[in-house]
Parts: C-alpha cells; structure tokens; sequence
C-alpha cells in the first residue's frame, strides 16, 4: 500500500550556534507524511520536534537539506505562501480583534470575498461549536475556548496540513481529554493532514496513525502506535514510551542467554551482548520451580488501583517489574521477600539495536 | 493575621511626611489657581474673586499668537518624535539582543541625561552656522521660521515618545506576528493588521507625552527662537522683566488645565487593562 506522501522532509539539518558552539537541533533527519494521516512527532522537550514544525510551516530555514509538500520544494518559501496553518501552543490569538475576525484573518489574507470569509467563519464556529462567541474579544474566552478558535483559525483556510504544536499542555487534565477527542474529531471530519508535536507519550498512542519518535535531534523511530510500542528499535524508544525492563543478555542459538543462564526463545539477526527489553504487563508470576520459569525475589509492591506493580530481582540482582492485575479485594496474595517465578509471555521479549 | 510584615506605611513619621510632601508639592499650583481669580492686580494681596484676568488674557493678542505657536510646534513635534521613536523601538526589540544595544539606547535618551542647557546652546550654535551658510548661498529667507523650533522640539522628545512605545513593543507576544505569518499575511500585511494596531495605545501615550513636554520648554526654545517667535512658556518668562499681574496665573492655570487632560488621557491608555 503506497499513500501520497503530503509533506516530506528530506536530509533536514537546523543548527544554532557558531564556530565550536553549534548546536544541531535537527540533524539530518528524513521523513515522509502521508495524506491525511495523523502524525505525531514525540519526544523530549529539546529533542528537535518543535523545530521540524517551525522548518516545515516556514518560520525557520534549515541549515542543509530541504522540505518538499507535494512533492513541490518548498524550503525557500515563507510562511505566508505556504498552505499550511499552525495552532500554537500559546494559541497566539489576536487581541484586538473578535473571535470571528480571528478565524477570518486567513482567508482576509488570502483576499478572498467577504461574503466567502463570513461563511466559512460561520461553518468554523459551528464545526468547533462557538457559534455564540463570534462577536468576543478572545480575553474574554476560557482557555479550552480559546483552543478551539485556535483550532478554527488554521482550519479555516483549508490548509494542506495543519501543525499542531503541543496544543493541549496548557489545558487541565480533563479538559485535555475532551479535547483529544475533538481533535481527532476534527482531523476525521475535515480529512486533512494533521503534524501534532507532544512530549505526551500517552496523548501520542491514543491519537495518532502513526508516531515519529524523535531525541537528539534524530528520528529514532517511525511507525504505528502498536509498532512503536510493541517493537521499539532501541533504548530509547523502549523507555520514553511506556515503562519498560531492560535485560542484558547474551545471543546463543536459538535465542538470547540472560545473565542467570535462562535462555528466552526470541529472534534476533544481531551477535553478542544485547539488551532485551519487555513490558511489566508482559511478565507473568508462576509459582517458584516451576519448569522453565525464572526464578525471582518479590522485592516491594506498589499498588495503582487498577494494576499492582510487582518489583523483582532476579539471581544476578537485574531488577524487572511486572504488572499485576489488582484481584477484586486489591490484595495481591504475594509478600515481599517471597520466591517466585517468572515468565515472559510469547513473543513479548525484544532485542534492542543498542 | 498571624505575622505583622514590615510596611512602610507603618513607620513613624510615615503620614507626617506625606502630608507635608503633598503640600510642598500641591500648594502652590493651588495658590497659583486661585489667585488666578484675584480681582486686584498684586499676585499677592487678595482683592475679590473675578474672571478679569482669563478674560484679559483672552482678549491679549501676543498671548494668542504664543498659544498658536506652542500649539503648532508641539503638534509637530509629537508627530515625527513619535514617527522616529516608533521606528527606534521597532528597530531595537524586533531582533535578538546585540552588539551595541546600551550604547544605542542610550543614545536614543541622550537628551534625558545631557543637561538642557547644553543642548540648548549647542543648537543655537549647529542653527547659527547653518543661518550663516543659507544667508551665503542667497536663501537668506529661511534663517527664520519655525522648522528650526519643530527640529529642535522633535529631537529632545524622542526619548518622552520611544518609553512607552518601547514598553509596549517588550510586552508584546512576538507569536502573534509569527501566527499572522502563518495566515497568509505579508510583512506589510502583518504589521499594518497585527503590530501597528496593538502598538496604537503605545503611540498615542508617546504622542502625549511628547506633546507636553515640548508645550513646556522653555530652555531650548529661548535659545533656539528667532526674534517674535515666543511659545506660551517663553512669553510667560519674558512677562517676568515687565510688571506681574494675575493675567500671568490665567494663563498658567489654562496651560495646567491642558496638561492636566493630556496627562490624564496618557494615564488612561497605558494603565493595564483588566
């Protein structure tokens, strides 16, 4: 299955900095985003995502490499040229003018009609239902308010792609949540292509198609939710999404040799010393001695309500957590101190590329 | 309350001194409105409530063609200080910090820091040379005039107009042009739609202050003046080496009523809104 590509960026490198101080925000980074897809780009505050945005809206040129939408270079093109619309993270609306104004500052750009602009101001509100504050300041807007005319100013041009950048840090808990579902609301209905940057790991799985995981600098990983979850390619990915236990482990046939001696059944094209990593929910308690299990120490447990978290030490003093579902009367039914056995549940281990 | 926090206001002595600040400092322009109203012609000596001295005053055809003038200088002036300071002010926080920005600031508010009276004589010199080389080259006909007066005025109230403008620019969330940007709007379109209208209130205070500091000199405007070109403050000094009537507080209770309202209006456009 081959899609359109949308936006395309290929090589990119930004560095700040002269002489010995440059700083690659970006470096080298290549990627493709599909036509109406959702994409997140995830990772650590400085890890160069926000960056990438500001190179593909424009506000930024990149050192070396280029920036393609539709296959058009467009790396020497301003903001104002581009079809492409940002929600900023301070929403930046405009305070002297209405909420109706601001969703129509675009398409007045764009010189299009008045009678036009009026119409699709009209459609914007209603599609983020704010219908009744076209004629508010912005400053008398709640915050989630002001998200939304956010949200419909960028739309209403009808922009090839729409940037996101971490749109919903500044909202509440709550807040938040509801609009994680208007935004993908929002991308279903409209169909465009949606460029959403967050640290959120959790806000990145449950929205997205797919997810570029970016630290450094460097795209890390690109692929589904479930893939980055699942089959994180190294160290990083593995840690930053979800928690995770990492293994050292040696490859042998057939599989990987954990310090302990247990072997684990688990492909792997690499030689030597590897990192093994797998999920806590992943890791199931048998009863100690039992054939074929690892054999461990309850060390402490700490209960989350839904789940217990099970804290372990295997033979050579590797620490590994399992995720327990709590039973119904929230008590796990094991102590600390107590010797157990563990076992990874069938193609849940996965060796690291580092 | 658990704790008493120190509070000025609660030292001893606190409301003894502002009182008597507040005298020292409001006191006089009191008595120089009400004698303003002295029906005698002593600036001193109470002699009965009258209009006589506004009505003198009015009817005073060099305090009217003073009026005129100070009132056409100060237009000009806050008009290109404003102009300038607002290119000033664009041209040093629109931009990362640089090589050079104290000494531009502080070259932008030289005329706060360098005494008055310097300034003063130094353009009477720079005007004189100047007068003397158009005098040589036939145009004689503009030594006088008051382009040399609006000069003079625009030059020392930059400073007044680029603060608060200055101010305003620092407070701004530069994201919003960045966003106008993004919403198809050229560096024109951007400023004339985004920047210019939130800078507004940030100009008209400039503009009034400008304004009323050009409508009150008198130091470089003296030194600076052509022959029967008095504004309303040098006439004021000049009526000092004549008699002193009462016409002199009229005309000075008027000059502090239109302070009064300029400053008022300043006051009202930069406060924060809530």
């Amino acid at each position: 299955m081959t899609e359109a590509v949308t936006i395309e960026a290929r090589n990119a490198v930004k560095a700040f900095g002269q002489g010995d101080h440059v700083v690659r925000a970006l470096d080298d980074v290549s990627i493709q985003i599909r036509k109406g897809e959702f994409f997140t780009l995830l990772g650590p505050s400085g890890c160069g995502k926000t960056t990438l945005l500001r190179l593909i809206a424009g506000f930024e040129m990149p050192t070396s490499g280029s920036i393609l939408l539709d296959g058009a270079d467009i790396t020497e093109l301003p903001p104002n040229k581009r079809p492409v619309n940002t929600v900023f993270q301070s929403y930046a609306l405009f305070p002297h003018l209405t909420v109706a104004e601001n969703v129509g500052f675009g398409l007045t750009m764009l010189g299009r009609p008045k009678a036009e602009v009026q119409k699709r101001v009209a459609e914007m509100l209603a599609l983020v239902k704010l219908e009744q504050m076209a004629g508010r300041k912005t400053s008398q807007l709640s915050g989630g308010q002001q998200q939304r005319v956010a949200l419909a100013r960028a739309l209403a041009p009808q922009p090839k792609v729409l940037l996101l950048d971490e749109p919903l840090s500044a909202l509440d808990l709550k807040l938040r949540k509801e609009m994680q579902v208007e935004l993908k609301r929002l991308q279903t209905e409209t169909g465009i292509t949606f460029i959403f940057v967050t640290h959120d790991q959790e806000e990145a799985l449950t929205m997205s198609d797919r997810i570029g995981v970016m630290s450094a600098g460097k795209l890390q990983q690109v692929g589904s939710p479930k893939d980055i979850y699942t089959r994180p390619v190294n160290r990083f990915v593995a840690s930053f999404i979800g928690e995770t236990n990492f293994l050292p482990a040696t490859v042998v046939p057939g599989g990987v040799k954990l310090a302990t001696g247990d072997v684990i059944e688990v492909a792997t094209t690499r030689p030597g010393a590897v990192t093994l990593t797998v999920r806590p929910e992943q890791v199931r308690l048998v009863p100690a001695g039992e054939p074929g299990a690892i054999a461990a120490t309850v060390k402490f447990l700490v209960y989350f309500g839904t789940d217990t978290h099970c804290h372990l030490e295997l033979a050579d003093e590797t620490e590994v957590v399992a995720r327990l579902q709590s039973p119904a009367n929230g008590d796990a039914g094991i102590e600390p101190g107590q010797a157990v056995g563990l076992r990874l549940a069938p193609g849940a281990a996965q060796v690291l590329e580092d | 309350m658990a704790e008493r926090a120190f509070h000025v206001a609660r030292l001893p002595g606190f409301a003894t001194t502002a009182i008597i600040v507040f005298v020292a400092l409001y006191l006089p322009i009191f008595t120089l409105v009400a004698y303003s109203f002295n029906a005698s012609t002593s600036l001193a000596i109470w002699g009965g409530f009258s209009l006589d001295w506004y009505a003198k005053a009015w009817d005073n055809q060099q305090v009217k063609d003073a009026t005129i003038r100070s009132l056409i200088i100060a237009s000009f002036a806050a008009a290109i200080s404003t102009t300038v300071a607002t290119m000033a002010a664009l041209g040093t926080t629109r931009r990362r910090a640089f090589k050079g920005q104290t000494l531009i600031y502080v070259a932008i508010n030289q005329p706060l820091m360098v005494p008055e009276i310097v300034t003063a004589v130094a353009l009477m010199i720079v005007f004189g040379l100047i007068k003397v080389w158009l005098t040589s080259i036939g145009m004689g006909g503009l030594t006088t005039g008051l382009g040399y007066l609006i000069l003079a005025h625009s030059a020392f109230c930059i400073p007044f107009a680029y603060l608060p403008i200055r101010a305003r620019l620092e407070g701004m969330d530069l994201t919003l042009e960045t966003a106008a940007a993004d919403l198809y709007a050229s560096p024109w379109q951007t400023f004339r739609r985004v920047t210019l209208p939130l800078l507004a209130p940030g100009m008209i205070a400039g503009a009034m202050l400008a304004f009323v500091i050009s409508l009150d000199d008198v130091v470089i405007t003296e030194f600076v003046k052509s022959g029967g070109q008095d504004t309303l403050p040098t006439y004021m000094l000049g009526q000092m080496r004549r008699q002193l009537t009462p016409e002199i507080n009229a005309v000075s209770t008027m000059l502090l009523g239109l302070t009064v309202v300029l400053l008022t209006a300043f006051f009202l456009l930069t406060r924060k809104k809530t």
